[in-house]
């Protein structure tokens, strides 16, 4: 499928060698499209390392709004010897490589049907400059400067940006802005710029913001009130506690005496995830909001103690930011391949609350509704995002805040309640959604138990008796279905006459949506649902048996999403197609029409 | 006693404390330990050490791993909220409900091999922040409730009831605190209340994390012939040198050990820890004589009891955090969220 790229449609993809200083010479173009007001989105392909493998970022400008990932290169910028012959192989007919002319590209490189940019750029840095390390960075931002031109980026914007970013250090910022303008010079007095395909400025931005999930999933657990963490580093989540720590150090501190502040929050770097939730259970016992972040194998070795709160039923809050398993998997590439782990973690009958948010902007309302799911159902909940959502700069609507929000803080039993009471046991007395109300420790002793993940019958005592363990465990499984009515309720779009359905979740939103439009326009009309949590409302299970066909596109190789409603909501397997894209990048919608329509023609 | 059931009315009149409680209010549900184990005498002097120390029940929290040792929070303070957590992870547990809710007496306890094999990763963890906290391991030398397998504490030579003598080394919680900076390090035994309670109270009273190696002899796994952890072996082979006693503050002096012959420390709330140090010049403040002298007592086969260490005034979690002196669970949302005009100017930085 080729489409011809034009005014705001187009996408190219930049070819750099780890550790060299792109990454911000190509957030500082996708930001000056940003605020050009087209939309755009930026995804960093990049390796596991720090310095000397191949990396990649994408950009793809769509003024319609499509902002997945795209496989078709329409400028490609060859910043990587190692990496030359893919690269120039991967860009689209009739495209452009732009590359280090310094020296000469070796002829096996050579394509009839795409165009040469040649930008001497190593010999224009050392020759306008003069330490080492700056010959290296300036590269990047040469080739920014030609691509601004080529692209028809507007200069002032990127010039604003580059002053924004290096207000602080004049030097930096007079050898950016010089290196800009050599690129830029070296275009517009070489090539014939624009190019066909260029940035037009719109003004389809003006309510948003570009920012990051990791970023957006730690505003949302400042903003619920958290005040404990225990973590444990781990790409690709890291950035959750580095954000949430910098936010603390700015919302958090309180002035205690003139001059002297102290923190109302307390992050504890754990030896291990083990203790990472330890300490979240331990908090949350206490009665604290605590959260913490990790990847895959974080959960893995969570699920001993996953298991424990969900027995003894203490609030805890879980971040997972999906990287590629099994084991260590890729850990810098994305996937969606921890839903089963998270939906049943640990040994026995155990199963969780997930929600599964879209981008930043779910990232942090669901961050939010977390700990409120977490403290009113008593249990740990998941906060499924991904590398894709957690690392990249999205597109997104503005985040807003309610101030009159008030925290669910679900059933606690305080010293006046106790003294209204002529008894007070754990486990007794279930509410609608068969919850039953607890005490903190520090509270009256009438209201004091003894947690164990032993046997326990509805009074907290300990119990090998049958019918006290049933009555216990049967009443857990009722709760976490009435979660059900409580989580985020699948967004679900319908288009007139769609026999087929595309059910999806997270970070695939944008990609199937995209295929939907490219779907309809060969005469495909489909239903769209996006699953936003675990357990699933009835709607989910309604969605399917309403329609002839359903597709289930999700980014793991065992079909996770759509064995959990095969399981859970009793559809036929049979009943459902997994379309399964998990080689570790951002899905993009033409792998969804490929999957949709071949399926569709055969059957 | 919490291993024998008590008359309901008192044969003799109870004492009161000075919150008018009596012991009663601070012991637990009858113990389910085997006749004569060495932890039900521990956690007398649990319930002891808090009576005389005229805590209020409420604000005391208990936690414990998983094992014999793990079981008995349940058998003391019942008016104490408490927490029977998982194999080994106490320590992590209990790290995440001092940084919620400072102030709270935070009372673990653990055996050898909940707190040295597999939590000893957690154990370690929790002396380096010097989490606020007293930590009793209950050291027998045995794996208890799985029958029988030797513990990481098990001495060389040592021969389990069944099966081959341990040939695997020894760790032995003292050493291993002195090594990665503990600030209160304390050996009992426990068939010897009368050292063991002033202990337990000074290790509550010690701001920060008091590690109590309390030698609790299985009677069913590890109080036989060949055993390096028997009642019989311990008291041929205790050291009980470093008698201490522990007195509050505010307190008339009542100390067992006159005070003229004793060397006092002064603990962070101005309550007094006397202790007599019989070997010439034996110092717990200073690290390196008492790494020596533990070497030196270990050479000789002998287990020296009593206060071993003690580092008054480190800097705790909270302190090397920069947590707020209010316990982090008083703190309202109010206080905890920025607003939305905040968010509205933090996201300028994202145009």
């Amino acid at each position: 499928m080729t489409t011809s790229p034009g005014v705001n449609d187009f996408a190219l993809k930049l070819a750099n060698v780890n550790g060299t200083g792109s990454a911000s010479a190509n957030g500082l173009l996708m930001q000056s499209i940003f605020r050009m007001g087209v939309p755009v989105s930026g995804k960093n392909l990049f390796p596991s390392n720090i310095q000397g493998l191949p990396t990649w970022y994408e950009i793809r400008v769509n003024g319609e709004g499509h902002t997945a990932r795209s496989l078709e290169y329409h400028l490609m910028v060859a910043m990587n010897a190692q990496t030359y012959a893919q690269d120039v192989a991967a860009v689209a007919r009739g495209g452009y490589v732009l590359y280090d002319s310094t020296w000469p590209l070796d002829d096996e490189l050579i394509r009839e049907d795409v165009h040469y940019l040649g930008v001497p750029l190593a010999a224009m840095c050392r020759d306008n400059f003069t330490k080492n390390r700056e010959r290296i960075l300036m590269k990047n931002v040469a080739y920014a400067g030609a691509l601004v031109a080529l692209l028809d980026i507007d200069l002032d914007i990127v010039s604003n940006l580059l002053a924004e970013t290096f207000a602080k250090n004049e030097a930096l910022r007079e050898s950016n802005q010089r290196a800009l303008r050599l690129g830029h010079d070296y275009a517009t007095s070489h090539f014939t710029c624009p190019l066909p395909f260029r940035v037009e400025t719109r003004d389809a931005n003006r309510d948003a913001i570009l920012v990051d999930g990791n970023t957006a999933v730690a505003l949302g657990c400042l903003y619920a009130g958290a005040t404990v963490v225990g973590w444990y580093p781990i790409t690709p989540a890291t950035a959750v506690m580095d954000n949430f720590i910098g936010f603390c150090k700015r919302y958090r501190r309180v002035e205690v005496a003139p001059g002297e502040w102290e923190n109302n929050y307390c992050v504890i770097q754990a030896e291990d995830e083990i203790a990472a939730i330890g300490m979240v259970l331990g908090a949350s016992w206490a009665g604290a909001r605590a959260f913490t972040s990790t990847s895959g194998p974080g959960i893995s070795l969570m699920n001993e103690l996953l298991g424990l709160a969900y027995y003894t039923e203490i609030p805890a809050v879980v971040v997972d930011v999906q990287r590629v398993g099994p084991s260590t998997g890729m850990p810098t590439r994305t996937q969606q391949g921890d839903l089963l782990l998270c939906a049943y973690a640990s040994h026995g009958d155990t199963r969780h609350i997930v929600v599964i948010p879209a981008d930043p902007h779910e990232a942090f309302e669901f961050a939010v509704a977390a700990f409120d799911l977490a403290e009113r159902f008593q249990t740990p909940v998941f906060v499924l995002s991904d590398l894709d959502i957690g690392m990249n700069d999205w597109i997104v609507p503005s985040l807003t805040w309610d101030d009159s929000f008030v925290p669910d803080r679900g059933r606690v039993v305080n010293d006046e309640d106790l003294a209204t009471m002529r008894e007070f046991f754990r486990y007794a007395g279930e509410d609608e959604d068969h919850v039953t109300a607890r005490t903190l420790p520090g509270s009256d002793e009438k209201g004091a138990y003894f947690i164990r993940g032993s046997g326990h019958d509805q009074f907290g005592r300990y119990t090998e008796d049958s019918a006290a363990y049933l009555q216990v465990v049967d009443r857990l499984r009722a709760k976490h279905a009435a979660s059900a009515d409580h989580v985020p309720a699948p967004i679900i779009e319908t288009r007139p006459g769609a026999r087929v359905g595309l059910v999806t979740m997270g970070s695939c939103d944008r990609a199937v949506r995209e295929a939907i439009e490219m779907l309809a326009e060969r005469g495909i009309e489909c239903d769209y649902m996006r699953v936003r949590a675990f357990p699933f409302p009835s709607s989910v299970s309604d969605f399917v048996t309403s329609h002839d066909t359903c597709f289930v596109i999700e980014q793991n190789r065992d079909a996770q999403l759509k064995s959990l409603m095969a399981i859970e909501l009793s559809l036929a397997p049979d009943s459902m197609i997994s379309v399964l894209d998990y080689g570790g990048f951002p899905l993009s919608a033409s792998t969804v029409v490929d999957a949709v329509t071949s399926h569709l023609e055969v059957h | 006693m919490p291993s024998i059931a008590k008359p309901r009315i008192p044969l003799a009149p109870l004492v009161h404390n000075e919150l008018g409680l009596t012991i009663r209010d601070y012991e637990g549900a009858m113990s389910t330990l085997c006749a004569g184990c060495g932890h039900d005498s521990v956690t007398a002097a649990i319930s002891l050490a808090f009576f005389e120390l005229s805590i209020r029940p409420r604000d005391i929290a208990k936690l414990s791993g998983i094992g014999c040792s793990s079981k008995t929070p349940t058998y003391f303070i019942n008016g104490a909220h408490g927490f029977n957590s998982a194999h080994g992870r106490m320590a992590a547990i209990a790290t995440g409900a001092v940084a919620a809710h400072r102030g709270l007496h935070y009372i673990g306890v653990s055996g050898d091999g909940d707190s040295l094999s597999i939590g000893l990763g957690h154990l370690s963890h929790a002396i380096r922040r010097n989490i606020d906290m007293t930590y009793i391991i209950e050291n027998n030398g045995v794996y208890g409730l799985t029958k029988g397998q030797v513990s990481p504490s098990a001495d060389v030579g040592s021969r389990p009831k069944k099966g081959d003598p341990n040939v695997v080394p020894p760790i032995d919680p003292m050493e291993l605190g002195l090594a990665i900076g503990a600030t209160f390090l304390a050996r009992g035994f426990s068939g010897d209340k009368d050292q063991l309670v002033p202990l337990i109270k000074a290790a509550v009273a010690h701001r920060g994390f008091a590690l109590l190696d309390v030698i609790s002899p299985c009677v069913s796994f590890n109080d036989h012939e060949g055993s390096t952890k028997s009642y019989r072996f311990f008291r041929e082979h205790e050291v009980h040198e470093i008698e201490a006693d522990y007195v509050p503050q505010r307190a008339e002096i009542r100390s067992k050990i006159s005070a003229d012959s004793a060397r006092a420390v002064t603990m962070h709330d101005g309550s007094v820890m006397y202790f007599r140090a019989l070997p010439e010049g034996y110092d717990p403040t200073n690290r390196l004589t008492v790494e020596s002298y533990l070497a030196e007592r270990k050479a000789a086969g002998e287990v020296p009891t009593g206060l071993l260490y003690v580092k008054e005034n480190a800097p705790d979690l909270h302190d090397m955090s920069g947590t707020i002196a209010q316990p982090l669970v008083e703190v309202s949302h109010r206080d905890l969220c920025p607003g939305s005009e905040a968010l509205a100017q933090l996201q300028r930085a994202f145009r």
